[in-house]
């Protein structure tokens, strides 16, 4: 316990550094501008702020719309432990999508502009509003969670009302967001190696961002279970692995046959930084977590499904990162980012991570959480049993988190 | 009939004075100094390639990415065939310059309410009737202004009448859909550090292809979805209810299956 504690204040402390440097960084971009502060240029005009902050934010968040229609709307309740851990990384994620967008954005107090001013035409705008309806979604889908700690039974009704609602508008608006981050890069067809250039990038981002959002589940729940001393719910997250692993097969098709098609293939194998990127992108990505997670062994063992999958969220976070940056840097010129971009990224990942941690204390987010004193909910426990007026203070009536 | 301005440019009559990029500062108010490169205050440049010298400047697109791509609407397409920016609009995303294939776009990085910066084939004085400062300013002709129909009437004329000084294309009569600003060379426009794999097809149609199939997307999979839902879950409680109230269909009195009571409560909405 003693050692426990002293690793605790380590990160504390390394915790401070990061949001210190952080904030002089943050105060340097709105004093100073973008350009004394980025990497950034009329050569590169999107970098890490971009590449890494939205693209990967957006896709790591996608655990929030898979567990909920895995749950929801095919009632497979065996995932029900892993729902609101996932609905409250998608909204933290896209909360930091949005405040990284401040950073980037040259004039971020006009960020509602596309609100008023719509050019149907632009997969930006499109973007915007993806953003803008599924953070809202997704703060009422994490609502109930408070709502149940505030004891307030009349809200949590309503929410259980209006859940399948916001369940297929969640789904529906991460299908779009997932895949127009995509869209984006359709209009760069001479500038984007061949590598990555793809009239299916909207199918790709979709589908690997479903993968991940399975590999980001197991990850979160892995880490959780660490940090707090919370019994894993293996089975669940072992089943988690499977699906990881057949989404990761059909991606693997997916490329595979969009290279063939397109007739790229000869790209993989040319001693350039692409093919190199490629390659390194790929195996962390796919091969490494479809290896891994193949092996009964591994896919059994929780620690060997963390790796696994914690490789498939390197793997995609390098896939956005050489969409948007790297697989357009011979054609555009070559960035690389500042310390100030670094660190505002880092600042954000660990406010995130933070912000998990907080609420995991305070909140019932993981169904049966010891600290908060909530009463376990049992997986047997049926949903209209769960629903009688008796048992709702028993078995907390989540919306999300616990049975319907 | 095509009756959109446009600039011809002669790369075969161009000498490189500077003379269109002197004039270009001074009719949109830029700090004077000259430059080397496009920039937030140089929106055309004379570069030296070789022998020959190629200005820099946007090509007003028939059908401009940047139009497209912009979330806010902050460019348009004018009647008079220039393509203007509505700075007021704009939030910085900055999709335009990564998306435009001319790469001219260019950014106020030094600024802390920076704004996009580009060539606007001097709109306000093609609107009264004036031709553009550059065209003006040019001593040679290798800059001339006028409809494009005329323009690309005019560049096939020289060619014709010259086959041998002339690389046999007009560089943007259709390339990305066309723009409105045409080129002709003595020697092939790769040579030129022209692009020359852009294609003929205006880049909007591209992302178009995925846009246009948001709103079927949207209706086919919220009602896949909403189906899905609703048959799953209600046989779940409709199996459930029969198991616990031990009831038989009165439909189906032969189904072994049991009915829920009414008691149990009314089926999920």
């Amino acid at each position: 316990m003693s050692k426990w504690r002293e690793k605790l204040t380590f990160w504390r402390f390394m915790f401070v550094v990061i949001i210190v440097v952080g904030m002089v960084a943050t105060v340097r971009r709105f004093a100073l501008g973008l350009g004394a502060t980025t990497g950034l240029s009329d050569q590169v005009p999107w970098g890490m702020w971009i590449g890494f902050d939205v693209m990967s934010g957006v896709a790591l968040a996608a655990g929030g719309f898979t567990i909920s229609a895995l749950v929801y709307i095919f009632n497979l309740k065996k995932f029900h432990s892993v729902l609101r851990p996932a609905i409250l990384t998608a909204f933290l994620g896209y909360i930091l999508v949005a405040v990284g967008l401040l950073f980037d954005l040259g004039r971020p107090w006009f960020i509602w502009h596309p609100i008023i001013f719509r050019n149907p035409h632009s997969v930006m705008l499109e973007v915007a509003w993806c953003v803008m309806l599924y953070l809202t979604v997704l703060a009422f889908e994490f609502v109930p969670a408070l709502f149940e700690r505030l004891g307030w039974r009349r809200g949590m009704s309503v929410m259980k009302i209006v859940t399948p609602v916001l369940v297929i508008l969640g789904v529906l608006l991460s299908s779009l967001h997932q895949s127009s981050l995509g869209s984006l890069f359709l209009i760069v067809p001479n500038k984007l190696h061949p590598l990555w250039y793809s009239s299916r990038l909207p199918y790709l981002f979709f589908v690997s961002a479903m993968a991940v959002g399975f590999a980001m589940v197991i990850v979160e729940s892995y880490l959780s279970s660490r940090a707090f001393h919370k019994e894993l719910e293996r089975p669940v997250i072992i089943d988690l692995g499977r699906a990881m692993l057949v989404a990761l097969v059909f991606l693997a098709v997916l490329r595979a046959q969009d290279l063939i098609g397109r007739g790229s293939v000869s790209y993989m194998f040319q001693p350039t930084t692409e093919a190199g990127l490629f390659w390194l992108e790929i195996g962390l990505g796919i091969i490494l977590p479809v290896v891994l997670v193949a092996i009964p062994k591994v896919r059994m063992h929780p620690q060997g499904l963390y790796y696994a999958a914690l490789s498939a969220v390197m793997g995609l976070i390098l896939n956005r990162m050489n969409v948007a940056i790297t697989g357009m840097a011979a054609k555009l010129g070559n960035y690389f980012p500042s310390w100030e971009e670094i660190s505002v990224s880092v600042m954000l990942v660990s406010l995130g991570l933070a912000a998990f941690a907080w609420a995991v204390k305070n909140l019932p987010v993981f169904g049966a959480s010891p600290w908060t004193g909530t009463v376990v909910v049992t997986p047997e426990v049926e949903p209209h049993e769960a629903a009688g007026p008796a048992g709702w203070r028993a078995a907390p009536q989540g919306v999300f988190g616990t049975r319907m | 009939m095509d009756r959109q301005r446009a600039l011809l440019i002669d790369i075969t009559r161009c000498i490189g004075c500077g003379d269109c990029a002197e004039a270009c500062k001074t009719a949109n108010s830029l700090p004077p100094q000259v430059e080397t490169q496009l920039s937030a205050t140089a929106y055309t440049v004379v570069e030296q390639k070789g022998d020959y010298f190629i200005r820099k400047l946007c090509r007003h697109c028939q059908e401009p990415t940047c139009v497209s791509v912009c979330p806010v609407g902050a460019f348009v397409k004018t009647a008079e065939g220039p393509v203007i920016y509505e700075g007021e609009k704009c939030i910085g995303c900055r999709y335009c310059m990564t998306a435009c294939p001319f790469a001219v776009p260019r950014y106020e990085w030094t600024k802390k309410a920076p704004l996009v910066r580009k060539c606007t084939m001097c709109h306000e004085r093609v609107k009264a009737g004036k031709m553009t400062a550059c065209a003006e300013a040019c001593p040679e002709g290798a800059t001339v202004f006028g409809y494009r129909d005329e323009l690309l009437a005019e560049a096939r004329r020289r060619i014709s009448a010259n086959p041998d000084g002339y690389f046999k294309h007009i560089y943007g009569e259709s390339e990305v859909g066309g723009t409105n600003v045409l080129f002709l060379a003595p020697v092939q426009f790769a040579d030129l550090g022209f692009r020359t794999d852009l294609g003929d097809i205006a880049l909007p149609n591209l992302t178009w292809e995925a846009l246009e199939k948001i709103p079927n997307f949207v209706v086919a999979s919220g009602v896949i979805l909403g189906g899905l839902w609703w048959l799953i879950n209600r046989r779940a409680t409709v199996d459930q209810l029969r198991h616990e109230t031990g009831q038989k269909h009165p439909e189906h009195p032969h189904d072994n299956r049991k009915l829920r009571t009414p008691q149990a409560g009314g089926d999920r909405s």
